[in-house]
């Protein structure tokens, strides 16, 4: 049952996110892109990761992806502007080459890697809940929970500084 | 045994939806009669008894006029927009628990669809998905005005959807758990969380109003300035949807606000009530009964607060609104999450010793 459903997210998280990259209209690629992230947080509720994805559809589907479509609505009614960039026949060799070198690499690379089996008898279940997440973040990674919770602060008041009015500007 | 359960989650998780739908249905008819009592009319009074089948002949005017769809729109989003609207909105009542347990024989029954441990975190990510279907229809509208009205309820939802995070954290921090049914249970008899949290539930008040876009924040649609916002051209069912939509999600913000602050289906003296009954089982029955009738008193003193508030009070300008978030909500909640946190240390320090 849970190998079943995994395959059916598994190959519907590729054809989303196969649709973003091939989309013509870059609202569509958006709209994939909110429905990939609701695959992978169904991948982490089949790993019993409830809190991450309840986590990964409040931070990136319901507030990062909403400035995305906002941003696109703003530079783009609807216009298909990928008809309009003509690319020449070179940079179209230059791509499939250096795309097929990267795929090779990526094969290459993951064939010889040895998965990690978890011994069934000493593998909690229940570390993915939200208690136990909240445990582990505050007593054996303290620090750099500490240091991101700092690294966001210092990116939130670069944002304000970007943002603020310079004196003399007009308001609206 | 496990059938049971399965079969009576299925009915259970019907009859929520038929209830939404019906309130959400019911809401429309009250408004009217609301807005008509403070603004010293009658209100509909033509179809059926005091108007009471008026929401019928609304949804039938609605099914039956023109479907239209702009030469120039996009239309799959056109059409996928109030869809997702109305698929958001219905999502959100899974998580909360309407009643504690009735007892049938052997079996005990919980009065929630699905109690999952994570159940604020649910309904926080559905809420914050319920932007993109207006988003959506207003873009796909290809109309300047729909577009400023889908951007207007983008950036108000988002702004708010902080000030609401922040003001939970505080309940949360009282409770512990993320899960409703916890939460509910914790606030026996009285002791609601209202008493420990009133800023923070003021906070929530105000952000639940501008995140189900209702007077004074329903900037997204101000008829004066956007003619109607993200659905100037939508028509029949698909205008209607977006309308249906709001309505239940007011039923769902007001279900949220009296299960977390207003002790969901707990009344006062419930233990003595419960106490009274020679039978456990008869007695337990009968406070659960009372318990769900609490429960959607709540919620319908909540609704009709919310009609209260769109007859009463003027919009706000955009800027205001914008300040009033941001500037004003945001510091508040943070101060109330550090007052909370003092007040739990201090009572944990005389307490334990």
């Amino acid at each position: 049952m849970t190998e079943s459903l995994f395959f059916f997210f598994a190959s519907l998280t590729l054809l989303c996110a196969i649709m973003v990259v091939i989309s013509k209209n870059p609202v569509y690629s958006v709209i994939f892109l909110i429905l990939t992230f609701f695959t992978i947080s169904a991948h982490y509720i089949l790993l019993n990761a409830q809190f991450l994805a309840a986590v990964n559809i409040i931070v990136y589907a319901g507030a990062i992806m909403v400035l995305f479509l906002f941003v696109l609505m703003f530079i783009n009614t609807g216009k298909n502007v990928e008809g309009t960039i003509k690319r020449n026949v070179l940079a179209k060799i230059a791509g499939t080459v250096a795309g097929g070198l990267l795929f090779t690499v990526v094969v290459a690379a993951l064939k010889d890697v040895t998965l990690g089996h978890p011994d069934p008898a000493m593998y909690n279940s229940q570390v993915g809940m939200v208690e136990n997440l909240g445990k582990v973040l505050f007593t054996k990674y303290m620090l750099p929970f500490q240091l991101v919770a700092v690294l966001f602060l210092v990116s939130m008041v670069g944002a304000v500084m970007i943002g603020k009015r310079e004196t003399g500007e007009q308001n609206f | 045994m496990d059938s049971v359960v399965l079969i009576y989650k299925g009915i259970y998780i019907l009859a929520i939806f038929g209830i939404s739908l019906l309130i959400a249905t019911y809401s429309t008819y009250f408004e009217r009669k609301i807005a008509a009592f403070i603004q010293d009319r009658v209100g509909p009074n033509r179809a059926g008894p005091m108007g009471l089948l008026q929401p019928l002949a609304d949804a039938g005017k609605l099914f039956f006029k023109e479907e239209f769809i702009p030469a120039k729109a996009n239309k799959v989003l056109f059409i996928l927009g109030p869809g997702i609207a109305m698929l958001v909105a219905a999502m959100t009542s899974a998580v909360i628990p309407f009643g504690d347990t009735l007892i049938l024989g052997e079996t005990s029954f919980d009065l929630i669809a699905i109690d999952v441990n994570i159940g604020i975190l649910y309904i926080f990510g559905v809420v914050s998905l319920g932007v993109y279907g207006l988003m959506i229809g207003g873009w796909a509208s290809n109309n300047k005005f729909s577009l400023l009205g889908a951007i207007r309820a983008a950036s108000q939802n988002i702004s708010y959807e902080l000030a609401m995070g922040l003001s939970l954290i505080a309940v949360l921090m009282l409770s512990g758990s993320l899960s409703l049914k916890v939460i509910a249970e914790q606030q026996t008899g009285f002791n609601w969380n209202i008493w420990y949290q009133p800023l923070g539930f003021l906070i929530f008040l105000i952000c639940a109003f501008a995140e189900t876009n209702r007077t004074p924040f329903d900037l997204p649609e101000s008829e004066a300035e956007l003619i109607g916002g993200y659905h100037t051209e939508y028509s029949s069912m698909k205008l209607g949807m977006y309308l249906f939509a709001e309505y239940i999600n007011i039923f769902v913000v007001s279900a949220v606000m009296a299960t977390l602050y207003f002790g969901a289906y707990n009344f006062p003296f419930m233990e003595n009530l419960r106490n009274a009954f020679d039978d456990p089982v008869l007695g337990n029955n009968v406070v659960t009964i009372i318990g769900v009738g609490v429960m959607f008193a709540k919620i319908f003193a909540f609704i009709f607060f919310f009609m209260w508030v769109r007859w009463t009070l003027p919009r706000f300008r955009y800027d205001q609104l914008m300040k009033l978030g941001w500037n004003i909500l945001i510091p508040l909640a943070i101060l109330n999450i550090l007052l909370t946190g003092g007040g739990i240390l201090l009572y944990e320090y005389f307490t334990k010793g």
